[in-house]
């Protein structure tokens, strides 16, 4: 029966004293009479208008109705149909844009915590040390190439591999992830959980390289030749962007995919691994999404004295996921809305020593609907900083665009693609996640390698020729 | 993994390391490098690719003994694995119609010169090298550069061998005779680079150096190899290494590339003991010591 209760479970967390001092997980997740608690919260619409707010069509209602009554290996079961890494969507999706912003009870109260109810039944899941195979096809013994294991190529070549193809997952780092290894920090996803995806790759047969850097080693067409009979490109949007003001080039300056790429593959916060990361008294970070939650908090936890957080909207426009800006602001981070940087001066030692930003003022709407800021006249101040990082975006990889000049490309750089196949102009070559959309989330990528899969699958299907 | 083929000391500073890399081999071209990281607790760093055999398989690199992870790398010899090595990375030196070219390179430089000089030799072009040298003791590969251009010319800062002075002495001298080149390309510290352009500048002779900034990933992701040339941003790992000698702010990448120079010390520091152990372990058989 539902219980019109108004409130969510809250979710169990560490304290923001102890957690800036340590890597552990900040949300420590529902218990499962939590869960139940919570899932009972659900109004089973008959309409169910959270499926339309995700991505990939998740059939909420039916998975938080097998919650509820208590059968969480059946509401595993429900959402792997559409989402084979509900662990970690449950933790990094924008939940309060998506399924969760159309939840009815949402109108009145909070809408049901459907993200942490996702990630409740993959924790308890994964928890049980499942040992059944992953159901496959078997064996069609025809090779499709994934490039990038991000989100989008990770997806993909699950997908295809499920199918009975035999894939070959390429990625340029000596760790599979993409974004969820380098990018997004262990506070917000344990990175076992990434490893669990790729012992799952492993058990479906997946060939793993890494190391490889595709464009430089290999070209497409070299791909091709070997006898790959599609590609997958998901190569991501890692070239950092950067403001153009006078003292970015300045020692103490970084952007943040450098920082947290540090922090995060290389391990640079422990003192046993040898790549060395910024030291910092008082740093700013300038940005509004989730990478710049993402450097700030990090920077708190390698011991910054303060943090600052510049954005030159107001929060309402902030990208970042709602939960992460809260987590922020408990953990202490000082945030400066409407405010610009200008120019970053040396102090005395020749490294970063000051900030000198501008005061904004929101104007008319953009395209997006976003309020453009315009600066205050006469409104300069100088913050104190030792360190700055550049959380602004980044623009999709260029490697695979140099070498193979003939795919077609926006004027951002990112592979033109049909929308529904996600092929690119290339017959055979399709693209997915960042390398298409720019800078995005991980459910829009998983939810792009889930479509190149399948168009892949139709693709080969039709082209495979009657034997002789 | 990549296994060491070949290992020589070419002087008490710089060592040669032929490496099984049969995929690299294949598409490595002058001007490119690799980034490599030694143990699962290493950082990546980059060297840039000193020669490569596509029949043989393997790539060669060359580094001079300075700094903590060189010092790891040093550790390992023929038939030992290096964790990773991924390339190549950059793109390869622009070589097309070059008819006349002058190299130069400093110490280390010296080595990552080479492939550039070879290629341009055996292409048929007309290649003066200069290569600069502290002192004697330091002079390496006299015999593969004497083989692979038109002209070698050697300085030792101290006079100790070849021409008492700097390269850009000889490069001056050179000019001022009259020599015509289509291009100059110069490898080596910075401030070597720097010196260079600043004596090619008054011919207008093009002048391509080979920069070197702080790199995490090389793969076009971190910005942290990010380096001013006229006046725009511009990352060395996917646009570069090589750049326009005359438009490079130099001041600029000696500062970053110091950023992290005394963490480095403390680790090197640090590592010192446990460096001394792990040879010792590694004496006495086999390389696990690096997976403590």
């Amino acid at each position: 029966m539902a219980d019109l209760n108004l409130e969510a479970v809250p979710m169990p967390q560490q304290e923001p004293r102890d957690r800036i001092h340590n890597f552990g997980e900040v949300t420590l997740g529902y218990t499962p009479e939590m869960a139940v608690q919570e899932a009972s919260r659900c109004l089973q619409c008959k309409n169910p208008m959270c499926v339309k707010g995700c991505p990939v069509n998740i059939r909420i209602p039916e998975f938080i109705a097998k919650v509820a009554e208590g059968d969480f290996e059946g509401a595993y079961e429900v959402i792997t149909q559409s989402n084979g890494m509900p662990a970690i969507t449950g933790r990094v999706c924008p939940q309060e844009v998506q399924c969760e912003a159309k939840c009815v009870l949402g109108r009145k109260g909070e809408p049901v915590a459907i993200g942490w109810l996702e990630r409740f039944v993959a924790d308890w899941h994964l928890a049980s040390d499942p040992t059944t195979a992953i159901p496959h096809y078997p064996a069609n013994y025809t090779h499709v190439a994934v490039i990038g294991s991000g989100p989008a190529g990770l997806t993909c070549a699950y997908d295809l591999a499920q199918l009975g193809y035999s894939v070959t997952l390429y990625e340029a780092f000596h760790t599979i992830g993409g974004v969820l290894v380098y990018g997004i920090p262990a506070f917000r996803l344990p990175k076992d959980l990434v490893a669990r995806t790729e012992a799952d790759l492993h058990s479906l047969g997946v060939q793993i390289y890494r190391n490889m850097v595709m464009g430089r080693v290999l070209t497409l067409q070299e791909l091709f030749d070997k006898g790959y009979k599609a590609i997958f490109v998901a190569t991501g949007a890692g070239l950092p962007k950067f403001m153009g003001i006078p003292g970015e080039g300045l020692p103490g300056v970084c952007s943040a995919n450098e920082y947290l790429t540090r922090v995060n593959l290389m391990h640079a916060a422990r003192p046993d691994y040898d790549t060395p990361c910024l030291t910092s008294r008082s740093v700013a970070v300038v940005g509004g999404g989730n990478v710049a939650m993402d450097a700030a908090r990090c920077a708190l936890r390698l011991g910054a004295k303060e943090v600052h957080l510049v954005y030159r909207r107001s929060r309402e426009e902030m990208p970042a996921r709602a939960e992460e800006v809260l987590h922020a602001m408990e953990e202490g981070i000082q945030f400066h809305f409407l405010t610009n940087p200008v120019e970053i001066l040396p102090g005395s030692s020749g490294r970063v020593g000051s900030m000198a930003c501008v005061r904004m003022e929101l104007g008319e709407p953009d395209e997006r609907g976003r309020r453009t800021p315009h600066e205050i006249p006469d409104s300069r101040f100088v913050m104190d900083v030792d360190t700055v990082i550049m959380a602004l975006g980044t623009s999709p990889n260029p490697l695979i665009r140099m070498a193979d000049p003939s795919l077609e490309v926006n004027e951002k750089g990112c592979f033109v693609v049909d929308e529904e196949t996600m092929r690119t102009s290339q017959e055979g070559v399709y693209a997915g996640g960042d390398a298409v959309t720019g800078a995005a989330t991980v459910i829009l990528a998983m939810g792009a390698g889930k479509r190149a899969a399948a168009a892949i699958d139709h693709y080969l299907q039709a082209n495979q020729r009657p034997p002789v | 993994m990549p296994v060491i083929v070949t290992k020589r000391n070419l002087n008490s500073q710089v060592t040669y390391l032929e490496v099984d890399c049969p995929a690299i081999a294949r598409k490595a071209r002058p001007g490119q490098f690799v980034m490599l990281r030694v143990d699962r607790k290493g950082e990546r760093f980059p060297l840039t690719i000193a020669d490569y055999d596509d029949v043989r398989g393997t790539i060669t690199v060359m580094y001079q003994r300075v700094g903590l992870s060189t010092q790891k790398l040093e550790l390992l010899g023929p038939g030992d694995s290096i964790l990773d090595v991924v390339g190549p990375l950059g793109n390869p030196t622009n070589t097309e119609g070059v008819r006349r070219a002058v190299v130069i390179g400093g110490g280390v430089g010296c080595a990552i010169a080479f492939p550039q000089a070879k290629v341009l030799y055996r292409e048929g072009a007309h290649v003066d090298v200069i290569v600069g040298f502290r002192t004697k003791e330091l002079v390496c590969l006299e015999r593969s550069f004497r083989n692979n251009c038109s002209n070698l010319y050697i300085t030792t800062d101290d006079g100790s061998y070849g021409r008492h002075g700097f390269v850009t002495d000889q490069l001056s001298d050179l000019l001022k005779a009259g020599e015509q080149y289509d291009v100059a390309i110069a490898i080596g510290p910075i401030p070597m680079m720097r010196a260079v352009s600043e004596v090619t500048r008054p011919y207008g002779l093009k002048t391509i150096v080979s920069l070197n900034p702080i790199m995490v990933d090389g793969t076009g992701m971190c910005g942290g190899c990010r380096v001013t040339v006229g006046g725009k941003t511009r990352f060395a790992c996917v646009e570069g290494p090589d750049f326009d000698g005359h438009e490079v702010d130099y001041d600029e990448l000696l500062a970053r590339n110091k950023v992290y120079q005394s963490q480095e010390r403390r680790a090197k520091e640090a590592h010192r003991c446990n460096l001394e152990r792990m040879v010792n372990q590694l004496t006495k058989g086999g390389n696990e010591a690096w997976l403590i």
